[in-house]
C-alpha cells in the first residue's frame, strides 16, 4: 500500500493503521534493515568495556574520565547487550520474523496440499526451454511423466501437457530454520533466567560447599533459586602444572594444568576423585566445575611478641605476570598490641635486579622468596563495611617496613623465620601451596540452545542447497516442448531440462 | 605424557618454503595479469576487425585474415592461462609443504596463532579456488585471488610471524581443530565471493561504463573479458552461501567450545561480538537477495561489507581488541 493512498482515505481507523504497521514490520525489507541495525548496534559492545565481561575495564573508564563515563553509561554503552535500544532491535526483529514466517507457513501448507500449477501457455518464455521432434511411436507426455515421477517430482497431467514440481523441502527447511531461531532465543532467555555461575578460589586442601556462602562471587539468573543448588562439595586435593623445560624458545610456557578434586554428595561421603583441566570441566548433576585460573598460596605464620600465633595458613597471592610474580595481602587483626597489614610479594624463582628489586624469571618454584611491606594501625575491619580481601587500604596505616621507611622490606626464604620490625613479632614461611580459581556454573537451557541451533543449521543447509524446480512438458503437433523454472538460483536447471529431453527421446 | 619437542630449524625451513611459494605466486600473478591484458586487447582487435570489415564491404578477405589472427592470439592466450594456472598449482603445493612443515615443527595443527591462521587460510583459499577452477568464470579470477593470497602471505611473514611455541592449555582441545578449520574454510569462500563481487562492482561502476580516458577504456576492455555481471553476481551468491553455512557452524562450534572452556556458551566477548556481526551482515545479504529493490548492486555491496567485517575481525580485532580470544601470539 502506498502512502498516498493512506492520505486519501483518512478513515482507515486504528485497525487500519495497526494492519499497515504490521505489514511494514513483517516485510522482508524491514527484516533486512533490522538485521543490519543489529549488526551495527553490536559494534560499540566490542569497543567499550562491558560490565558483564570486564567490570574492571568499566571502573577504569570511570576513574580516568568520570564525565565521559557517565555520558557513555547514560546511553548504556557499558551494558550494550542488555540495553533498551539493543533489546528493542532484536525484539522487533523477532516480531518481524514471526509475523513473516507464520503466514508463510500457512501458504506453504496449502502449497503442499495443492497440485502443481497450470502449464503456462507460452513455454518458450521460461528461463530454460527446449523444443524437440518427438521420435516415432513415443508419446512424450506419457514418457516424460514416468521419468519425472521416478525423479520424485510431484506430477500432474492436464490434457497435452505435464506440470511437475519438486523441492518443497526448500521452504519447509527455511521455515524450520526461522522457527529454530525463535527456539534459540527462547531457550537463551529461559536458560539464562534459571542459570547461575559463581567463582571460588581454592588453595590445595580447601573445600568448597555449593551454597550461597561458598562462593566468592555469584551471578545468578533472574529466576535462580538458591534452594536448588546441587548439594555437593568440592575439595581441591592437588594442583599441578607442567612447564616446558626442554625447548629453548619455549622455556617456562605452561603445558598442562591439572586440578585433582574430590566431589562429595550427601549419598556419597567418601566422594569421587577426578581431574579438572582447562577445556575439561567436571560435570556433576546440577553444576559443572571449570578451571579458569591458578596461582600460588604460600603458607605463612605470624607470631606476636609473646610467640602466640596471630595468623596462619595458605594465603592466596594473585599472579601479576607470566613468571608468576604474585601479590598477597595479609591482615592480622588480633596481633598485640597493634593490628598488622602486609603487602607481600612472592617470587617463585627470584633474582635480584640491579636496582635491588626482585623479579621472578620462571613460573615454577626454583628459588622462592617472599618480600613484605609491613603496616601497622587500623585495618578498618571493625567498621562493618565489607572489604576486598585482595586489597589493603593504607590510608589509616603506618608503614613500618619496606621502601620509604627506615626498615628494609622483610625478606623470607622457604622454611625461614624472620623478625618483624619494631618488636611486632616473627613471620615464618612454612610452605608453598597452589590455588585454583574455579567457576561453578549451571545453565539448564544450554542443551536446548544447542538443539535449536543445530536444527537451524540443518534447516539453512537444506534450504540453501535444494532448488525449488518446476518442469513442464507440452506436446505441440509432432514436437514436444520442455521448460524449467526455479524459484531462486539453481545451477543445474539447464542440465536437468536437457537430460530430461534426451531421456524422453531415448525412451523405448 | 610424551615430552613436547619443538623443531625450530624445521620451522625456519617452513618459513623459507613459504617465501618460495610467495615467489611462485608472484610469477602466477604477473602471468595471469599479462593474460588478462592480452585477452582484452585481442578481444578489442577482433571487434575492430569486424567493424572494419563491415565498413569496407570486403568481408571475405578480412574475415579470413582476422580468423588467422584470432586463432594465433587465442592459442597464445590459452598457453598464457595454462602457465598461470600451473604456477598457481605449483605455488599451492609449495605452500602446502610449508604449512605441513610448520605443523610438524610445532607438533600440532598449524593454526594456533595469527601467523599460522594466515598461512593455512591462504592455503585453503587457494585450494578452494583450484577446486572451482574447472568453471571458466571462476578461472578468470586468478589475478584477484592470487593477488589477495600474496597480500595475506606478505602480511603473515612480515607482521604476524612468531616462533613455534607450545599450545597454551586454553587451546588444547579438539575444538581448535574443528572450530578454527571451519572458520578458515568459511573465510576462503567469503574471499572468493568478495573477488567476484569486486569484479561486479568494477564492471558496473559509472566511471568504467562511461570510460572517457584511454586508461579507463583499457580497464573496461579487461573487465569485458570477465563474466557478465549476472554471472558474477550469481557465482558470488553461491560462494557466499557456502561461506554463510560454514560461518554459522563456526559460531555454533565456538559456542560449544566456549561452554567447555569458560563455563558459558556465549558471553559477548569481542571475538564473539564480531563473529555475530559477520553472521548478521551475511544474513542481511541473503535477505537482500530475496528482496525486491535490493538485488544486484546493493546486495553485492552488502556482501562486500560483510567481507570487510571478516577482514577487520581477522586483523584488527585479533591484534588490538581486548578479550578472551588472545591467541594472535603477538
Amino acid at each position: 500500500m502506498s502512502s498516498s493512498q493512506l492520505y486519501e482515505s483518512p478513515d482507515i481507523g486504528l485497525t487500519g493503521w495497526a494492519r499497515w504497521i504490521w505489514r511494514q514490520l513483517t516485510s522482508m525489507r524491514t527484516a533486512l534493515l533490522l538485521l543490519l541495525l543489529l549488526a551495527a548496534a553490536s559494534v560499540p559492545g566490542s569497543i567499550y568495556p562491558q560490565r558483564s565481561a570486564d567490570p574492571n575495564g568499566v571502573a577504569l573508564y570511570f576513574r580516568e574520565d568520570q564525565q565521559l563515563a557517565e555520558v557513555l553509561d547514560f546511553f548504556q554503552l557499558f551494558d550494550v547487550y542488555n540495553s533498551i535500544w539493543f533489546s528493542a532491535i532484536y525484539i522487533l526483529l523477532f516480531t518481524s520474523l514471526v509475523g513473516c514466517v507464520l503466514p508463510r507457513t500457512k501458504v506453504h501448507y496449502e502449497a503442499l496440499k495443492a497440485e502443481p500449477v497450470q502449464t503456462p501457455t507460452n513455454l518458450s518464455r521460461m528461463p530454460v526451454y527446449q523444443m524437440e521432434q518427438a521420435p516415432q511411436g513415443i508419446d512424450p507426455i506419457v514418457e516424460g511423466k514416468k521419468i519425472l515421477e521416478t525423479q520424485r517430482y510431484r506430477v500432474i497431467q492436464r490434457g497435452d501437457s505435464v506440470s511437475a514440481e519438486k523441492g518443497y523441502i526448500r521452504e519447509t527447511a527455511n521455515l524450520i530454520y526461522h522457527f529454530s531461531l525463535v527456539g534459540v532465543l527462547i531457550a537463551v532467555g529461559i536458560g539464562g533466567g534459571l542459570s547461575f555461575s559463581g567463582q571460588r578460589v581454592l588453595a590445595e586442601g580447601e573445600t568448597f560447599v555449593n551454597n550461597l556462602a561458598g562462593f566468592d562471587s555469584l551471578s545468578p539468573g533472574t529466576f535462580f533459586d538458591p534452594e536448588r543448588l546441587a548439594p555437593i562439595s568440592v575439595t581441591l586435593d592437588k594442583f599441578e602444572v607442567d612447564y616446558d623445560f626442554l625447548n629453548e624458545t619455549n622455556i617456562g610456557a605452561p603445558l598442562d594444568f591439572r586440578a585433582t578434586v574430590t566431589v562429595r554428595t550427601p549419598t556419597d561421603q567418601a566422594g569421587q576423585t577426578s581431574l579438572v583441566r582447562v577445556n575439561e570441566p567436571l560435570d556433576s548433576r546440577g553444576a559443572s566445575v571449570y578451571l579458569t585460573g591458578h596461582g600460588y598460596a604460600p603458607e605463612i605464620t605470624i607470631r606476636d611478641a609473646n610467640g602466640d600465633i596471630s595468623y596462619s595458613g595458605a594465603t592466596i597471592f594473585l599472579p601479576q605476570d607470566g613468571n608468576l610474580t604474585s601479590i598477597g595481602i595479609i591482615k592480622v587483626p588480633d596481633n598485640l598490641p597493634e593490628q598488622i597489614g602486609v603487602v607481600a610479594f612472592f617470587y617463585p624463582s627470584a633474582i635480584e635486579l640491579a636496582s635491588g628489586a626482585y623479579t621472578s624469571i620462571f613460573p615454577g618454584v626454583i628459588d622462592p622468596l617472599i618480600s613484605m611491606n609491613v603496616y601497622t594501625g587500623d585495618l578498618g575491619l571493625d567498621s562493618g563495611i565489607p572489604l576486598n580481601v585482595y586489597a589493603l587500604d593504607t590510608d589509616r596505616l603506618n608503614q613500618v617496613a619496606g621502601r620509604g621507611t627506615n626498615n628494609p622490606a622483610v625478606e623470607i626464604r622457604l622454611g625461614e623465620t624472620v623478625d618483624l620490625p619494631e618488636g611486632l613479632g616473627t613471620v615464618t614461611f612454612d610452605g608453598i601451596k597452589r590455588f585454583a580459581s574455579l567457576d561453578i556454573a549451571y545453565n539448564p537451557g544450554q542443551l536446548w540452545v544447542l538443539i535449536f541451533a543445530m536444527l537451524s543449521l540443518a534447516g539453512i543447509i537444506v534450504s540453501l542447497t535444494t532448488p525449488r524446480r518446476r518442469i513442464w512438458i507440452k506436446k505441440v503437433g509432432a514436437s514436444f516442448e520442455v521448460a524449467g523454472l526455479s524459484r531462486r538460483d539453481d545451477p543445474r536447471l539447464e542440465e536437468v531440462v536437457r537430460e530430461l529431453t534426451e531421456s524422453i527421446k531415448k525412451e523405448k | 605424557m610424551n615430552p613436547l619437542v619443538l623443531n625450530e630449524e624445521l620451522s625456519q625451513l617452513s618459513l623459507l618454503v613459504t617465501y618460495a611459494a610467495m615467489a611462485v605466486f608472484t610469477l602466477a600473478f604477473l602471468v595471469s595479469g599479462y593474460h588478462l591484458s592480452q585477452a582484452a586487447s585481442s578481444k578489442s582487435r577482433i571487434l575492430e576487425n569486424q567493424q572494419a570489415a563491415t565498413r569496407s564491404g570486403n568481408v571475405a578477405v578480412l574475415e579470413k585474415e582476422s580468423d588467422i589472427a584470432t586463432q594465433d592470439s587465442s592459442k597464445s592466450l590459452i598457453v598464457l592461462e595454462r602457465v598461470s594456472l600451473a604456477l598457481a598449482i605449483l605455488g599451492t603445493l609449495i605452500l602446502a609443504a610449508g604449512v605441513i612443515m610448520r605443523g610438524i615443527a610445532a607438533a600440532r595443527v598449524p593454526w594456533a596463532n595469527l601467523y599460522e591462521y594466515s598461512i593455512t587460510g591462504a592455503l585453503i583459499l587457494m585450494m578452494i579456488y583450484l577446486v572451482s577452477v574447472r568453471s571458466k568464470e571462476v578461472r578468470i579470477m586468478a589475478t584477484f585471488v592470487v593477488g589477495f593470497v600474496l597480500l595475506v602471505l606478505g602480511t603473515a611473514v612480515s607482521v604476524f610471524y612468531v616462533q613455534v611455541a607450545s599450545l597454551m592449555p586454553a587451546l588444547q582441545s579438539y575444538w581448535l581443530v574443528i572450530h578454527v578449520m571451519v572458520a578458515l574454510l568459511a573465510t576462503g569462500f567469503f574471499s572468493l565471493a568478495a573477488a567476484l563481487s569486486l569484479a561486479y562492482l568494477l564492471k558496473t561502476a559509472n566511471w568504467v561504463e562511461n570510460a572517457k580516458t584511454k586508461g579507463t577504456e583499457n580497464f573496461r576492455a579487461i573487465l569485458g573479458i570477465f563474466p557478465s555481471k549476472e554471472t558474477l553476481e550469481r557465482l558470488a551468491y553461491r560462494f557466499n552461501i557456502s561461506g554463510f553455512i560454514l560461518w554459522s557452524f563456526t559460531l555454533i562450534a565456538g559456542a560449544i567450545w566456549a561452554e567447555r572452556a569458560w563455563h558459558r556458551y556465549w558471553g559477548w566477548d569481542t571475538k564473539e561480538v564480531w563473529t555475530f556481526i559477520i553472521w548478521a551482515l551475511y544474513a542481511g545479504y541473503l535477505h537482500a537477495n530475496a528482496t525486491r529493490g535490493w538485488t544486484g548492486k546493493r546486495a553485492v555491496w552488502l556482501g562486500l561489507i560483510g567481507f570487510a567485517a571478516v577482514v577487520f575481525n581477522f586483523t584488527i580485532v585479533n591484534m588490538f581488541f581486548k578479550g578472551l580470544h588472545v591467541y594472535s601470539g603477538l
